[in-house]
């Protein structure tokens, strides 16, 4: 398989790629067994006086 | 100074911060933003009385008006950047910044120096004609050199970071340091004619180089003057108020649609030119999408004041930033309209473009700047709280009359500068001669400047406001009641 055809095998599944990751991305942040943890994230700033 | 003992008896055995860069940034924020708003100030002057280039070379809007873009976006807010990623950076990571005090000045002073060197050059009529990538070669090198200083320093502090957790406001940080580097080293890849000499050439010729110059320029808008921004929003708005945004998950949401979405929507820029169609349906398209995490990131900023609306009554730094965020929204959601081509055919080349980009400049970055600053002032020099309340509140209005006056006239003037252009009379001639476009725009051009002293009046007001604050005089009136942040 030359350079160019891997070239564009690429190129074709990019998109489908990037909706997959972001997709992922989403889940992630939605997953119920996730919530606590975000909510501890989110008060980083406000854990100091500073 | 002080604030060292003040970190010390904190809770925790806090480590002790890079502060004194910071404390230097807000000083040149506020400088260079004068600088800015006044240069804006004289160039909208030109456009209503042209005389008042007293037919000098050196003053002519051709050359003013890039010293106005750049000081505004970065030389005011690039450096208001700078200084409060070290701040947030080394808050939320809870750790001094890598690479100390030198590598700190040497970021700050080094990109002081290149705001200096590109805005002479422009007076002199040294530049590469590259909108927002005006600077020539000499000075590209040393912004390169500066901004890779700058991600290592930032870098640096998040990877030996206390906080286990990387706080969202550091992710728009590092994609902004990440992003413009790339940006700036691709698109000003240029040779220089001589070793000695100023001019360069370009290494992209033709549509490749007017793609690669706005996929530069619009993605300086999204990552610049957006995700850098976004990321002031997400410590400094819940610093105010006091409680953490609204919904975490949708801040990272927020991120990685931005990041995923907004470097594709350079196109738009290049609507009906010789870029292939399809490029410039995607662009238009991606840009219709941003509407997404626009629209994302404006119900989280606001929805943090929920149960704390009663902060904008007494805290106007507060009110600042909430607006900013309003107009955050508004200008995000002008942005994709303008992007659609039956739109852009109209308001393309016309004022329309100019009201756009100062709602999202004056009300988006420079209020979400006026209000970090209202808070960073007292919080970097040990202060109760700014000096006055009453001035801040002065200019909270006097700011957002000017920014109105400026959107609104530039909005009128812009779709009427449009139409006239694409009138035609009942034989298929052009109905008006393009001076006559020029002669119907000045009222407008009129109330735009005022729009601008308005909001340069501001600028002074607090500027003695935070002058007066860092001198330490006891506080005039009532005292601001400051929120509490201890736990």
């Amino acid at each position: 398989m030359g350079l160019e055809t891997v070239s564009e095998v690429l190129t074709s599944i990019w998109t489908v790629w990037a909706v997959l990751v972001f997709a992922g991305i989403v889940f992630w942040a939605w997953r119920p067994t996730n919530r606590k943890r975000f909510d501890r994230d989110a008060r980083i700033p406000l854990n100091d006086e500073d | 100074m002080s604030s060292n003992t003040a970190l010390a008896a904190g809770p925790s055995p806090a480590p002790r911060y890079v502060d004194n860069v910071i404390r230097a940034a807000v000083v040149l924020t506020m400088f260079w933003g004068i600088a800015a708003f006044l240069a804006g100030v004289v160039i909208a002057a030109q456009l209503v009385w042209p005389q008042l280039s007293f037919d000098s070379e050196f003053l002519t809007f051709g050359r003013l008006r890039p010293l106005h873009t750049s000081a505004a976006i970065f030389a005011f807010g690039g450096t208001a950047l700078i200084g409060t990623a070290f701040h947030i950076v080394q808050r939320t990571c809870r750790a001094r910044l890598f690479g100390g005090e030198p590598l700190g000045w040497f970021v700050l002073l080094g990109y002081q120096f290149f705001i200096v060197i590109a805005a002479t050059g422009y007076l002199l009529g040294i530049t590469q004609s590259k909108e927002y990538a005006e600077p020539e070669w000499y000075a590209d090198l040393w912004l390169a050199v500066v901004w890779i200083a700058y991600l290592i320093a930032y870098l640096g502090t998040v990877l030996k970071r206390e906080e286990p957790h990387i706080y969202v406001a550091n992710w728009f940080y590092l994609a902004f340091i990440i992003t413009v580097t790339m940006l700036h080293i691709t698109n000003n890849l240029a040779m220089p004619v001589s070793i000695v000499g100023t001019k360069s050439y370009g290494a992209w010729s033709g549509v490749q180089d007017a793609m690669i110059q706005w996929w530069y320029g619009h993605n300086a808008v999204g990552f610049f003057l957006t995700a850098a921004f976004l990321g002031m929003m997400y410590y400094y708005i819940p610093k105010a108020a006091n409680r953490p945004v609204y919904s975490y998950r949708l801040s990272i949401v927020h991120f990685w649609s931005l990041v995923f979405l907004y470097i594709w929507a350079g196109p738009h820029h290049l609507h009906y030119t010789s870029l292939p169609d399809w490029a410039q349906t995607l662009g238009m398209v991606f840009s219709v999408m941003l509407w997404m995490p626009s629209w994302g990131g404006m119900i989280n900023g606001l929805m943090t004041l929920s149960g704390a609306w009663d902060k904008l009554r007494t805290d106007p730094g507060l009110r600042f930033s909430v607006t900013s965020v309003g107009f955050y929204g508004m200008s995000t959601f002008e942005g994709p309209v303008m992007s659609i081509k039956a739109v852009n055919s109209l308001s393309h080349y016309t004022d329309w473009t100019i009201g756009h980009v100062h709602s999202g400049a004056l009300g988006w970055v420079a209020f979400i700047v006026f209000g970090t600053m209202y808070y960073l002032v007292p919080k970097m020099w040990n202060r109760p709280g700014m000096w006055s309340t009453r001035l801040m509140g002065w200019h909270y209005w006097i700011a957002t009359i000017g920014i109105v006056l400026y959107i609104t006239a530039m909005w009128v003037s812009g779709i009427m500068q449009g139409l006239m252009w694409r009138a035609y009379d009942e034989l298929g001639f052009l109905q008006y001669s393009f001076v006559e476009t020029v002669a119907a725009m000045k009222p407008f051009y009129a109330i735009r400047l005022l729009g601008g002293v308005f909001f340069l009046s501001g600028g002074l007001i607090m500027a003695y406001n935070m002058w007066r604050t860092i001198r330490g005089e006891p506080e005039v009136v009532s005292a601001r009641p400051r929120p509490a942040l201890a736990a």
